[in-house]
Formats: structure tokens, sequence, C-alpha cells
């Protein structure tokens, strides 16, 4: 049993990837630590439950990098995908940091393989856990418990003591009551706030209704909240999240990597009215998976149908819903609730539309289509091959951007400028100091990993300085 | 579309993690599930007969219950597992054997037990049973008598075996040249006889919790092993008998007798730490209705280990008509049942991972 009357040296709040982190290494400088878990111990980890992987520098290839990632080729990277909206301070010694997490991630058990199936474009620079996040997450707990780590699930900090900048302790909702702790310093660890869709609908309306969370529920951001109600200054646009467009037949909540679709290059996306509103074939799927997120939220009632025939049926990994199936394109828009005659017209004018080329879906082709409104640049073929097949989509919010504000200590900072005595932030909820816009795959687990070894350690010397001082 | 709706679940399930695939590093069924997109019962049956049941995917897993999608791969796979022994056995007519196994070997063992002593005593006379024979077990039945009867029921098993064979690759669809290809059976020896696919993709099995332990490739590696070693030491005595003329009872020292004394304590060891893996064994990764069936074989592997040791052990005292009786019914029980229960798993299994071995090479050889 978690002993909570205890003064811990340190607290930490989340119990993802940045959360463990922080545990350990704090528990690894001597400190006690105590992790509170919002969540039931199956949905314990928050997104990290989701993730596969996570991008590190390396200088040569290993068991399971096909070849070296230099610290100035990952940079340039972060520079194209958030357009150099980053603290290039912060991102630069993140880089650095993140050679030594291939071998001390590993060193706290946690098991890798080579690119997953299907992932082959990122067999370099990504290492692939072995089992998947979970088993990260299943790693990185029994390490911490190996460790003295106190950890308790379903415990939700429902609000927070914090004096000019210090954190004096939080109170703890349980199943059977609620607590107060105390702690020498404050490791925030508890990831956005996507599955909270009341915060969520103040920056998108009514529409946020519709959005799909790819994560568990327990992201509400009650701790992001409370720490900007506190002081702490903020980062991040407040009304942008990741958003990519998955299958509309997911659960509301926790769907992760098995709703998303991969086919939209290969056919036609409409939306209820049965109009195409954007180029399909416009880059490779890698570069343009996540706009599609919010090209559906744009769309009346949130929702889309990718339109494809049968050749294109096996070009793309296999969905855990089967896609909708007809004989007809009528037929489809029926099973689809759509109007046959609309659909029937949007096919046929993409149909003539399509200009000869040759179909290549490895590479930026030359099928394409001339004299529509909108047209699709690459692997336009003619939807003609019965039978015919549907996927509604809908928005799937993955992560949220806003967060707080840290320095190289992964220390928080107050909104006058000041750092926080005793407050440090990793993973998620601070992801917004690096990513400032943009994503590329890995780099989440890359900040919770590196910025959270950095907040165990200062917050457990933190706490020693406390004791001695 | 499906004969049963556990095929049907597996199907599901199936469909599920091949749109996930995270897995795909633990072992050989997801590597072989990513290369079909469609699961028919003879590829269920196939990826279900691969499934060393080592826990890991379930624990990994991040849409295992209370997860609405409910994705249990060692159940399901497990469940569809022991349907499929079912559905090759030979004669068809024995299959019900498999429906509570652990009662009926139980009966067949009692039987077989009774009908030794009762044949004992009704050739002599309760003296021969009970008196001191020097460790010599042909005063009780004449060794050809004693070969007849094993040659015969062990003749049975063996056809009965051949015939699930033919029928387990006739279901998967698997064409008889493989079993021709010395490459993927060397590879399958290889993965069998190391228990390659029980270790969590390298940790450890995940048998009651989260918590990798090599406990139950361990005492897998006791009892495989400790039968085999059994099996030569009555091979070589038979050999010794009919061969060099040399009749038992043999010296401590000589090959009968040292082989089957270290196999006998493989036969202890190694079922008593299976059936305690199986007592701690994560409630939710297992087929409750099929327990009985791993635990009779088990139990009778334990019965012919320790009966085999205390008939070595007091051979020389009058305790010795009544522990042959005992031993020869244990043994007899357990190759007559052989087809019908647990033991079966061994060939399937092996297979399986036939089929797996060229089924990677040749997927390997269209990478290249």
């Amino acid at each position: 049993m978690v002993d909570f009357s205890k003064r811990y040296d340190v607290l930490v709040i989340g119990g993802g990837n940045a959360a463990l982190c922080a545990a350990i290494s704090a528990a690894r400088e001597g400190a006690s630590v105590l992790v509170l878990e919002a969540a039931p111990k199956f949905y314990r980890g928050g997104n990290t439950r989701h993730t596969r992987n996570m991008r590190c520098a390396h200088d040569a290839a290993t068991d399971t990098l096909s070849g070296p990632y230099s610290e100035e080729e990952f940079f340039d990277d972060l520079m194209r995908v958030t357009g150099g909206n980053t603290n290039e301070d912060l991102s630069r010694m993140m880089i650095h940091e993140s050679k030594d997490m291939l071998d001390w991630i590993a060193q706290q058990g946690v098991r890798f393989q080579p690119s997953l199936g299907g992932t082959l474009s990122l067999g370099r620079t990504n290492s692939f856990f072995l089992g998947g996040g979970r088993a990260m997450l299943n790693a990185l707990y029994l390490t911490a418990e190996d460790l003295g780590v106190a950890i308790a699930y379903e415990a939700e900090v429902t609000s927070m003591d914090v004096e000019n900048g210090m954190f004096l302790g939080a109170t703890v909702k349980r199943p059977d009551g609620e607590t107060y702790v105390r702690a020498g310093s404050l490791v925030a660890a508890s990831g956005g706030f996507e599955a909270n869709k009341e915060w969520l609908e103040e920056s998108w309306g009514p529409a946020a209704k519709n959005f799909l969370i790819r994560g568990t529920r327990f992201n509400r951001g009650t701790v992001l909240k409370m720490l900007g109600a506190a002081g702490v200054d903020q980062i991040g646009d407040p009304t942008q999240c990741h958003a990519v467009a998955i299958d509309a037949r997911a659960p509301e909540f926790d769907g992760g990597i098995i709703t998303r679709l991969d086919c939209v290059v290969f056919g036609v996306v409409v939306n209820k009215h049965c109009e195409r509103f954007y180029d399909e074939g416009e880059d490779v799927w890698p570069k343009r998976y996540a706009i599609w997120g919010r090209l559906v939220a744009g769309q009346p009632d949130q929702i889309a149908y990718i339109i494809f025939d049968a050749s294109s049926l096996e070009l793309f990994m296999p969905s855990c819903f089967p896609p909708i199936k007809a004989e007809s394109i009528r037929e489809l828009a029926g099973k689809l609730e759509l109007d046959a005659d609309a659909l029937d017209k949007t096919i046929t004018d993409f149909n003539a539309a399509v200009k000869p080329g040759t179909f290549d879906h490895m590479q930026l082709d030359d099928c394409r289509t001339q004299g529509l409104a909108i047209e699709k640049t690459h692997w336009a073929r003619k939807i003609e091959k019965a039978p015919f097949y549907a996927y509604p989509v809908r928005p799937g919010i993955t992560f949220t951007y806003l967060g707080v504000r840290v320095n190289k200590q992964s220390r928080m900072m107050m909104a006058d400028g000041k750092p926080s005595a005793n407050m440090f932030a990793a993973g998620e909820i601070m992801a917004g100091n690096v990513l400032g816009k943009g994503y590329a795959a890995g780099i989440g687990m890359t900040i919770g990993s590196v910025f959270g070894r950095i907040a165990g350690r200062e917050a457990a010397s933190n706490a020693r300085n406390q004791h001695t001082g | 579309m499906h004969a049963t709706n556990t095929l049907a679940e597996a199907d599901r399930q199936m469909t599920i993690c091949n749109s996930c695939r995270y897995c795909e590093g633990l072992c050989a069924v997801f590597p072989a599930m990513e290369m079909r997109r469609e699961f028919l019962d003879g590829d269920l049956n196939y990826l279900a007969n691969l499934c060393h049941s080592c826990g890991a995917c379930y624990h990994d897993c991040q849409f295992s219950p209370p997860h609405e999608f409910s994705v249990n791969v060692p159940k399901v796979l497990a469940q569809v597992r022991t349907d499929s022994y079912a559905a090759y056995a030979w004669p068809a007519g024995l299959a019900p054997m498999f429906e509570k196994n652990g009662l009926k070997i139980s009966l067949v063992a009692a039987l077989s037990v009774a009908i030794f002593i009762a044949g004992f005593v009704g050739a002599h006379d309760p003296a021969a049973l009970f008196g001191q024979h020097a460790g010599n077990f042909y005063a009780l039945m004449p060794h050809n008598t004693m070969a007849a009867i094993f040659g015969a029921a062990f003749l049975f098993a063996i056809v009965a075996m051949i015939m699930g064979i033919r029928n387990f690759w006739k279901d998967i669809g698997e064409p008889a040249e493989t079993l021709t290809q010395g490459g993927s059976l060397w590879q399958a020896m290889k993965d069998a006889s190391t228990l390659r696919y029980l270790d969590g993709g390298g940790v450890g099995c995940m048998n009651d919790s989260e918590r990798p332990t090599d406990n139950r490739r361990r005492y897998h590696h006791f009892t495989f092993y400790g039968f085999m070693l059994c099996f030569a030491s009555t091979s070589i005595a038979t050999l010794y008998h009919y061969v060099l003329g040399r009749h038992a009872p043999y010296p401590w020292y000589d090959l009968p007798v040292v082989l089957g004394t270290i196999g006998g304590l493989g036969l202890v060891i190694g079922p008593i730490g299976l059936l305690m893996a199986k007592k701690d064994r994560d409630p939710a990764l297992v087929d409750e209705s099929r327990k009985g069936m791993d635990v009779a074989f088990l139990v009778m592997l334990l019965a012919t280990g320790v009966t085999g040791l205390a008939l070595l052990v007091l051979r020389d005292t009058s305790a010795m008509g009544l522990l042959l009786s005992l031993h020869l019914g244990v043994v007899f029980a357990l190759f007559v049942t052989m087809p019908y229960g647990k033991f079966v798993h061994g060939i399937y299994r092996f297979l399986a991972l036939v089929r797996y071995a060229k089924e990677k090479r040749m997927l390997e050889m269209g990478e290249a």
C-alpha cells in the first residue's frame, strides 16, 4: 500500500514515459518518490500506451537502426517540421541528450527491435519498442517498483498549493476518499488536455463534439490548468492540436494506432455532400497524414469518406474495421447514406479528368487530373473497378500543444520570468517548448524521456538541498 | 464463414492485430499473421498451433480487456488450438476423448493399472505379486508378453498420430513436400528443442503477471528431456534384450538404468514445476474449460516418473510386484491416451514451426 502520510522528496504527477523516466531518475539519485497516476492500472501511461518508437540521434548503425542519424540532421528535421517554431537552445540540448537515451532507456529494461513492417522509412532514425508502447511502460514500471518508487493508480490531483512559484502539496482524489500529499519538489508529467472535450470546444466550437480521441479519456489537462492558475508561464498555441483522419467507427476514446487509415492517396475524399475538398495526392502520405484531421474537422458534421476501388484494396496496411463494400458507386452511396446522384457525379467527373500516367505508389508519380476545381496531383487513377470501397473518417486528436515553459533543467518558468523554486515538467505538458507546431514520428517520446530524466534528477537534487539547507 | 464461434472470434482478434503489429517482434505468430490479409479456419488453426502461450502479447497489448476491443490472443488461440486437436483426432469417433479429458485419462489409467494387477494375480497367484524377485520383472510377466502389449499400444498411438498429422497438414493447406525440406525441418527442430518462442521475445514468459520469468521454459525442458531420456532408456534396454541378449535387471551403472534415473528425475521435477506455474497463471489467460487436459497430461508424466523411480529403488523388495503393475499401468495409459490429449501439442506445434520456417525463408528470398 502506498503511504500518503509520508512527505516524499519528489512527487510525480502522471504515469507515462516522461513521468516514469522522472521517477526512475529521481529514485536513482536516492530520492523517495511518489507517482500519482489518474488512470486505473490497465489504462496507465497516457499516450505512451499507443506509441511505438522514439527518435534519438546516433553516430552509427546498431542492431536495430539501419544507419547513423546525426544531431545536425535531427535538428534540421525538427526545424523543418516546426517551421523554426522551437526554442533552439532547448531543442539542441534535447537532441544532444537523446544520443545517450538509447542506452539509458535500455538500462531501464526497455527493449528495442528493428522498425515494424510498413514503417521502413523510419528504420534509420527511430528506435522501435519491442512489443510497443505498453511493453515499454511495463518495463519502466517494473524498474520503478524495484527501485522502491511508490505508485498510486486512480489517484487524480484535484487541487494544488503553490506559493510564489513553490509547490507545497496537492489534494488527491482516490476511490476510497481524498488525501493530501506533501513533497519536496514536483514533476508535472501529466500530458495534455486532448480528452477534455469542453476545453477543446473553447477553440473548436461545437465541432469538437464530433472529434475522436486517440488516447485514453484520462488526458484531461487538469494539472496543466492548475499550473497556469498558479502563475506558471504558458507556451504553445492553446487552439492547436495534432489531428489525423481516423476511421469514424472508432470508439470515442483510446482507439490508438489501429484506427488510422493509409489509403487517402489511393482514392478521393468527399464530404457529406459528396464534394471533394482537398488534393488527396499532394505529397507522400507520411508527409501529409497529419493535415487530414484538420481538413475533416472543417467539413460539415466533421465527417468525410475515402472512396476507392478494387485496384487499390491491397496497397495499404489492412484496417481494423473492414471497408464498406458495394458493387456500384450508387450502391456505395446508399450504404454510406449519401446522395447517390451526387456521389456518382463526383466520381464520374473525377474519372473524366484523370490523365494517362504511370502509377507508382512508392513515389510521386505522374498520374494526375486536369480540369477539376480541386485537382488530384499524384496517384490519380480512375475509380472504376468493382467492387467499390469506402471508409468513413473523422478527426482523431492525438495531442495538444499548450504547455508550461521550462528551462534547460526542465524547471518551470513563472509568468514573471523567474524560475520556479521546486517545480519541474516533462513530456507532453512541456512539449511546446521544443515543438511549437508540426510533428515528426517519435519526437514526443524523445521529449518525454530526455526531459523526464533531467526533471527527475533536478527534482531529486532540489529536494536534497532543501534537506541540507 | 467460420466453423465455430471461437474461430470467428480469433479472426476478429487477428484482424485487429494485423492493423497494429506492435507485437511482431515477440514470437512467430505475428510475423506469420502479417503474411496474410484474411484468416480462414486453416490459417487460424496454424497460428493457434504456432502460439506457445507465453502471454507476453496479452500484457503488451493496449487493447486487452477491459479495453472494449478485448484482445486476448493467448486465450483465444488456446481455445482454437484445443478445438483443433479434437478436429484432427483419428479415428474421429475418439475425438470426444478431448472433452473432459482429465477425467477420462484418469479412468483409463485406473483401469489399466487394475488390469495389470489382476493380470499378474490371475496369471500367477497373490504370492507372485507380493513375493521378492530380486529385481526380476519378468518373474511377473514374460518379456515377450510385455513387449507385445506395449508394442501394440505404441503402434496404435503412432498410427493415430500420423493420421492426425495428415489432417492438420491438409487443413492448413500446406503441400506435403514441405515436410521433405531439410532446411525447414532443421530450423523447426532448433526452435522446438530450445523453446525459442516461449520467452516473451527475450525476457521470459509472462505467466502470472507482466513480470517475466523463464520458469515454464526451464520446467518444460526438464519434462521434455526427461521423457526423451526415459524413452531412450527403454529403447536401449529393448536392444540389449533382443540384439545383445543381455537381460534385465541391469546394474545401476548401466545405460538403461542411468538414463532412466536421470530421465525419471526430469519427469518428476518438470511436471511439478509446470503444475505450479499452471496454478500461478494469470486467470485472464486460462481457458478454464480445457484446463483438465493439461493437468491430466502433467499428472500422468509425473506418475510415470514417480512410479519408475520407486520401482528402481525398491526393485529388490516385496513391493516390486505392486509397483511394477502400477508403473506398467500408468505407462500403458499414457501411450493409449497420447493421441487424445495434451501430448499432441508438441507434434502440431513442431509442424507449425516447420511451415513457419518455410514461409519465413520464402519471404526473405522475395525481399532480397
